[in-house]
């Protein structure tokens, strides 16, 4: 499965490299153009069976959301910043891979038996934090990292419950694998593919991308908060996780364009295919970026929910990952 | 043992399961090492594994040394299926739930669930939930069925472990991952019983792994009251050097075991432990025990009319966390110094252990 396989890359923003060599691999043999650009974009044409007069571009991103090295500690201990958001809380006792040699590396915390009740009650703060790769000092440590080195989370993808992934980085290798079903299935309409880079740091390779394809319909494909859980109002949700792909409204980067927006519903209802609605608006989208590109472009977001998006393992179900395909290619055939 | 042979025997044991109550199939791979070695192997009724290898000793009234590493590990309990098939849980021995949120973990249900420890999205979090810790009734495991499906599969009391295969590390000589507290102990007492499988001892020798220390040093409890031997060494973890944590608390991982000084264990073992060490060039280290419940040996000193004990630790990280990390080379000394220990012995010395 190409989601399994693209979530246990790591890509953490500015480090694509993995997986965009792993998306190219997938291409070749497929008669597709590709081009990459200066920030590490990979832009895809396909050409398509149908007539197709406008410039249609989807958009999911190739980074995720991970960490750095900021100092190496005489003891051997890495100290580390987040690179995109991340709640520090879910970092305590994880495996991570460091570098790109993807040296194994844990990050523990003091044993529970060495802290004072009251510490007990405050979550660890990242300053408390350390990567450990089991080097004995600095120089041990010098031999495989340096300041700068990117980390990534090591959680394999793996296939659980009710047809549903327990993995990393489906934020948003899930966008990832939906585009690259569209462009190798054969057929279908003509439409241009942005795999873009740095998403989490601030939309900026979707802000590049689409300058360079210049389109005129974009449709972000992306993986968002689904929060039905336990402890959680049903209506404080966002999404449901089998409900099918969620369709914005807007979120904090953009107010989709209602023409996208009523052709996502009625492509969805048209071809019988379950969707629900984006209940919260908060989070930014390289629709966001793409919108305002140039003099300004259509854009749109279909987002897959996912559970405990950020964090080193995220949960999806397999049914709403497949009718997402399915709502973006019938929203395709209408609007190409 | 060579160091490859190490490696892949601790990762084996630190990947099986046994949460404390339930230790079968960590006591089962344990049993599979040590057999090899000894002369016989039993459970008794709370389920130790004894492994016992019998000594050489022509002519004299016999003794025997307990060699005790606990099998059983922490871990969760189901206690109730939420309406969407979330599933809550409490912890069984000492758990930080501060390390449970985006835990890929193992439900042992009707059959074996994978499933991954959820919390609250970060996005919903008040500004005073984010500044306080994870507790377990906060937390759920989503397994990825609804409430129906769940209960087909799962229920109460159901255990829950930790899905959390072992890592080598690629820099130094280390091993990280669920369960070393203490399942490095028992890979030390297979080390001994390797050491010793062609030498000569004049002790009878029980290795033991103990069952249900994490709740209370219960198996331990019967297994010395069982066995009567004369003297005993427990093999534990104590807490390895980490950032923000300085001496006494923590010990040099790669510094080698530490011996335990202190009333819980008699001096003359010490001592005899310390001077192994020295003429056989082990590192070791040394640690001040007041008097803290904390291991087996607190209850094998008791057990009857008193056992003679001894207590070596092998330093570990983050202690009770899913990445828990030894140094392998600490682990192979205490073995080796095990199996000094073990061969040093005769009749005077334990005779000697009642005289003060």
């Amino acid at each position: 499965m190409l989601l399994e396989k693209l979530s246990n890359l790591p890509g953490v923003s500015g480090n694509e490299k993995a997986v965009r060599e792993a998306i190219i691999e997938q291409l070749q043999g497929h008669a597709l153009e590709w081009q990459t650009d200066t920030l590490g974009n990979l832009l895809v044409r396909k050409k398509g069976s149908g007539s197709g007069s406008r410039r249609v571009m989807l958009a999911a991103h190739m980074d995720e959301v991970g960490l750095m090295v900021t100092s190496i500690e005489k003891s051997g201990h890495l100290k580390f910043r987040p690179v995109g958001g991340i709640d520090s809380r879910v970092l305590v006792s994880k495996r991570v891979r460091v570098g790109d040699d993807r040296i194994p590396g844990v990050i523990g915390s003091k044993a529970i038996h060495l802290q004072k009740p009251e510490e007990r009650l405050k979550p660890f703060e990242l300053d408390q934090l350390y990567i450990d790769i089991g080097a004995r000092n600095k120089d041990e440590a010098e031999k495989h990292v340096q300041i700068g080195t990117y980390v990534s989370f090591d959680t394999a993808c793996t296939p659980f419950g009710d047809g549903c992934l327990r993995g990393k980085a489906f934020d948003d290798r899930a966008g990832c694998a939906v585009l690259l079903e569209l462009l190798l299935e054969k057929g279908g309409p003509a439409f241009d593919a942005a795999f873009t880079v740095q998403e989490e740091v601030g939309l900026r390779g979707a802000r590049v991308a689409s300058y360079t394809l210049q389109p005129q319909y974009a449709l972000a494909v992306e993986a968002t908060a689904a929060a039905d859980t336990p402890d959680t109002e049903k209506e404080r949700s966002a999404t449901m996780l089998g409900s099918g792909p969620a369709i914005s409204f807007m979120d904090r980067s953009i107010i989709v364009n209602r023409e996208i927006f009523k052709g996502l519903i009625e492509a969805g209802e048209k071809a019988k295919i379950p969707f629900q609605f984006r209940r919260f608006t908060g989070g930014g989208t390289d629709a966001g970026a793409i919108a305002l590109s140039r003099e300004g472009v259509k854009a749109g977001v279909v987002a897959v929910p996912c559970r405990y998006i950020h964090s080193p393992c995220s949960v999806l179900k397999k049914s709403d990952l497949q009718h997402t395909v399915s709502l973006v290619r019938a929203w395709l055939e209408a609007t190409a | 043992m060579k160091e490859e042979e190490v490696k892949e025997l601790v990762m084996e044991l630190s990947f099986a399961v046994g949460i404390s109550g339930s230790e079968e199939s960590a006591t089962a791979a344990a049993s599979r090492h040590l057999e090899r070695y000894v002369t016989r192997v039993w459970r008794d009724r709370l389920g130790n594994l004894i492994a016992f290898k019998e000594g050489d000793k022509p002519g004299e009234e016999p003794f025997s040394l307990a060699l005790v590493a606990h099998i059983d590990e922490i871990g969760a309990m189901v206690t109730k299926i939420e309406e969407g098939g979330a599933l809550r849980f409490t912890g069984v021995g000492g758990i930080d739930p501060r390390i449970l949120p985006g835990q890929p973990v193992e439900v042992h249900g009707r059959t074996l669930l994978k499933g991954v420890v959820g919390a609250k999205a970060p996005h919903l979090l008040s500004e005073k939930e984010r500044r306080e810790a994870s507790k377990f009734e906060d937390l759920f495991i989503d397994i990825g069925l609804t409430k129906e499906q769940a209960e087909k599969q799962v229920r109460i009391g159901d255990l829950v472990s930790f899905d959390a295969p072992p890592l080598a590390m690629t820099a130094g000589k280390n091993i990280a991952g669920k369960s070393l507290d203490d399942r490095a102990g028992v890979a030390a007492l297979v080390i001994c019983a390797a050491e010793l499988a062609a030498a000569r001892h004049r002790a009878n020798i029980y290795f033991v792994a103990s069952v249900q220390e994490e709740v209370g040093l219960r198996g331990a409890t019967t297994a010395a009251y069982g066995l009567v031997p004369d003297l005993a060494v427990a093999i534990d973890v104590t807490h390895g050097e980490a950032p923000g944590l300085t001496p006494p608390d923590v010990f040099e991982l790669g510094g080698g075991p530490a011996i335990a000084v202190g009333p819980n264990f008699h001096p003359a073992l010490t001592a005899r432990l310390e001077e192994l060490a020295r003429d056989n060039r082990f590192s070791i280290q040394r640690e001040a025990d007041t008097g803290v419940p904390g291991t087996d040996a607190w209850v094998i000193q008791v057990s009857r009319e008193g056992i003679p004990a001894a207590l070596l630790s092998i330093p570990l990280r983050y202690m009770h966390t899913t990445v828990e990390m030894l140094s392998l080379d600490d682990l192979i000394n205490t073995g080796r110094l095990l199996a000094a220990f073990a061969r040093s012995l005769d009749r005077p010395f334990v005779e000697g252990l009642a005289c003060f």
